[in-house]
């Protein structure tokens, strides 16, 4: 930092204070930038039904970077989510299907055994990642890595590759549904933030997942049982894909064997935009929640002016690699 | 005769804050000058500049006597003026001669490297420095040690006449510290100058010829160490008398705190018994890899040892992982803070608070009121200085950090503490404060065992002391009945 930046900076605002704000709220300012772009360039872009477009638009992704916010914290990364959504999404859907080939006997269940059955696919999928990555000490590039291939193959074998058609109305009002004219996947959303908030900033276990990915050796010190909230994370994060899943698959109507491909992408994209560091320790779930808005945003706003969507695919990584830029920049001082 | 590097006025400010206003230094050749001060004092800034790190705002360096100006420390590196760094970043996985000529390898024919020049190269020189180390030998295989010699011979490879040392010591033992010493020497002999830097004032006696002291970025005076003596060379360091260095406030008494019996780890430790007593410093001596750290870590339920009792206050305890330990009231300060102590990306606030937190909040939800007023009771008992409780702790010095650790673990209000190297890393100033703080707490009826390589601080604060070598113990003795010669002697 120069001293003429310096002096300019304490004219309005000492720096060390500037520069706590821009770390808070840099990203938000620049969402605030890119909204006020997108809505000055398209009278369209800020209309109810259009907001409502592109928050159900980032609901699914929303969510699994919610999950991935707390396994990159840890300093791990879950490769597998977009597999678990299909594999989570399949299965449910064979509980509430009315097909008579497609479904599993005694189908269709109602909502709510559906929705357990995704969740615990999710959970357990999380589970076996987790136990292996806590273990057995497998980075989770690797282990994550192996449940996207073998989660994609037992949903193909589960549902013999084919779709699953014709699911319930009462376990499509997940996905279509809405109250008082919010779409359900964005209360979903929304609730899935703000507990994952709460628990990452007013709990103990949010606490301890700083401090494991902050420094995994001085948490084994300070008597934390690392191992436990390693595995927990992927469980966190395979409960979410299974949610995911539920809510794609009731979007569509049928649940397809590829549904969820290259989710995790997006997932990791929204967490990093937001500021979360791949090296552990350092991120917010509001960050990720705003990664994820940016994401979607940007989608709808260049649909809006008639960008063809293989051009969104190369702004989109650029705009990822520019976050992670930015944010090294700010942590060498500004 | 011309000095083979003066330095006059030296400035440097990093953000308005001035963090070098005068720095002056001499350096003669043949000869080892120490440069002292506390955290601090100026000496990094000092060293960066002078490697090319970082640009200065003003003064002069003269290297034989011609002006010069590094822009990185490639360029730096080539006029001759080189460091070994406190942290070695050698590449583990690359020979000792490929390190020594990393980026300058001798071609063969089409443009491939020709090895059998670089080994030969690389042992000759090696040899003349007589460091037994084998050119071809892989670097992660090597001690830090023997590390820092092949740093030494890289230098030497670029032909320099100025080196600097950045505390060498603080990773070795004491017997690998004598060889470094005795490289030292012969690097004197030749001509060369070598610029110490290090806490550890009985090694600056041991090795120096001169010495320039830095405080608050400033210089303080310079001369030859023939001409100052210990308490003198302290004062100047921290700008006042400290009186004794070592001040006991403690009396063991004669009720056994923990007892150790029997403790044994394959291939670690062997047969470890002692007792330490409430109120009583109880020290541990040894080298590095003797298996001191190892004993602490079977304590603390870091390793599960094979065999072996541990009681405390009379009681059997029964220790598997560190919460365990933990239950029992057994406190375990680290050997490096930054490895295993700290977060450092996370506030002094929360690493106060970090071994606390079950006890803090006994329900899921977080009570931030009580872990505000420990963090501010702990900043305020160790006299922390945070500019605020919820900045980094990276953002602390290294004695302010260790302070931390301190904290975090006095907050359990231990019964007994565990110490490994409290005071690596230190400034004179702060040691004092961590001693009057184990006294203290030692005062209190508490019992401590601390480790330490440094043989004076071992010394002056342990009651008695186990000396460890080769993973065994060489006997307890009374701090009254033996003096660092025969400590040393029997830990090699």
């Amino acid at each position: 930092m120069s001293s003429a930046e310096n002096n300019t900076a304490s004219s309005w605002l000492n720096s060390d204070r500037r520069r706590l704000i821009l770390q808070e709220y840099g990203i938000f300012f620049a969402f605030l930038l890119l909204v006020g772009v997108l809505a000055l360039s398209n009278e369209f872009f800020l209309t109810p039904g259009n907001i409502s477009n592109v928050l159900l638009q980032t609901s699914i992704n929303g969510v699994l970077a919610i999950g991935m916010t707390f396994v990159i914290l840890t300093r791990g990364i879950d490769l597998s989510v977009g597999s678990v959504v299909a594999l989570a999404g399949m299965v449910s859907a064979s509980f509430v299907t009315s097909s008579a080939t497609a479904g599993i006997a005694g189908a269709p269940y109602p909502m709510v055994v559906a929705l357990a059955v995704g969740i615990l696919v999710g959970v357990a999928c999380g589970a076996l990642v987790g136990f292996i990555v806590s273990r057995f000490s497998v980075p989770a590039f690797v282990a994550t890595l192996g449940m996207l291939s073998a989660a994609r193959g037992a949903t193909l074998i589960y549902g013999g590759g084919k779709p699953v058609p014709g699911l319930s109305p009462e376990f499509r009002w997940i996905g279509t549904g809405n109250i008082l004219g919010i779409p359900m996947p964005v209360i979903l959303l929304a609730l899935v933030f703000g507990v994952s908030w709460w628990v990452l900033t007013r709990t103990r276990f949010g606490r301890y997942i700083y401090a494991v990915g902050g420094n995994p050796h001085a948490a084994k010190t300070s008597g934390l049982n690392v191992t436990r909230i390693r595995f927990m994370v992927y469980v966190i994060s395979g409960a979410l894909s299974g949610l995911a899943g539920m809510i794609l698959s009731a979007r569509t109507g049928s649940a397809l064997p590829q549904a969820g491909i290259a989710y995790e992408l997006d997932a990791i994209a929204a967490v990093v935009i937001g500021g979360t560091s791949l090296s552990g320790g350092v991120g917010r779930v509001t960050g990720t929640l705003i990664g994820a808005l940016i994401i979607g945003v940007m989608n709808n706003g260049l649909d809006l002016m008639g960008i063809q969507s293989y051009y969104q695919q190369v702004l989109k990584g650029a705009l990822i690699v520019g976050a992670v830029m930015l944010d090294q920049k700010r942590n060498q001082g500004l | 005769m011309q000095p083979l590097l003066k330095v006059e006025g030296l400035k440097k400010s990093f953000g308005g804050v001035a963090a070098l206003r005068d720095g002056r230094f001499e350096l003669e050749a043949g000869s080892v000058h120490a440069l002292c001060g506390g955290n601090g004092a100026g000496k990094s800034t000092f060293l960066s500049i002078l490697m090319g790190i970082h640009k200065r705002d003003g003064g002069t360096i003269l290297h034989r006597g011609n002006p010069v100006e590094f822009a990185n420390p490639a360029e730096a590196l080539r006029s001759g003026i080189a460091i070994i760094e406190q942290e070695l970043s050698p590449v583990p996985h690359m020979t000792v001669a490929e390190n020594i000529y990393l980026g300058r390898e001798p071609s063969a024919r089409f443009g491939g490297i020709d090895f059998k020049t670089m080994n030969r190269n690389a042992q000759s020189l090696l040899d003349r420095l007589e460091f037994s180390i084998s050119a071809t030998q892989y670097m992660m295989n090597l001690s830090v040690a023997q590390m820092q010699l092949v740093e030494i011979a890289k230098a030497l490879s670029h032909e320099a006449d100025v080196i600097f040392m950045d505390e060498p010591t603080s990773a070795i033992g004491e017997k690998e510290a004598q060889h470094l010493f005795s490289a030292i020497q012969r690097l004197k002999a030749e001509g060369k100058g070598i610029v110490y830097v290090s806490h550890r004032l009985s090694e600056i006696f041991q090795i120096a010829d001169s010495y320039t002291v830095f405080r608050d970025g400033g210089f303080v005076g310079a001369g030859k160490l023939a001409d100052i003596d210990r308490p003198g060379l302290i004062r100047m360091i921290v700008g006042r008398d400290l009186g004794e260095e070592y001040i006991k406030t403690n009396t063991p008494t004669e009720i056994a705190g923990l007892e150790v019996s029997g403790l044994s780890a394959p291939g670690k430790i062997d047969d470890i018994s002692f007792t330490a007593r409430k109120g009583e410093i109880f020290g541990i001596y040894g080298l590095m890899g003797s298996g001191r750290t190892e004993i602490f870590n079977c304590l603390f339920g870091m390793d599960r040892p094979s065999a072996g009792d541990i009681r405390l206050d009379g009681q059997a305890v029964t220790i598997r992982q560190p919460s365990d330990a933990m239950a029992e009231g057994i406190a375990f300060v680290t050997e490096d803070r930054k490895v295993t102590g700290l977060n450092l990306t996370d506030s002094v606030r929360n690493n106060i608070c970090l071994a606390s937190l079950p006890e803090m909040s006994p329900a899921f939800v977080m009570r931030k009121s009580e872990e505000q007023a420990a963090s501010a009771d702990m900043i305020a008992r160790f006299a922390i200085k945070a500019a605020r409780d919820t900045m980094p702790v990276s953002g602390l010095s290294g004695g302010n950090q260790q302070k931390v650790v301190l904290g975090k673990w006095f907050q359990r209000q231990p019964r007994v503490l565990l110490l490994d190297e409290p005071t690596r890393g230190v400034d004179v100033g702060a040691k004092r404060e961590i001693y009057r703080i184990i006294c203290d707490f030692a005062a209190a009826g508490g019992t401590v065992v601390m480790i330490s390589s440094e043989i004076d601080e071992i010394l002056g604060m342990s009651d008695r002391i186990l000396v460890m070598r080769q993973g065994r113990s060489a006997g307890i003795h009374d701090r009254r009945q033996t003096d660092a010669q025969s400590l040393v002697h029997l830990s090699t």
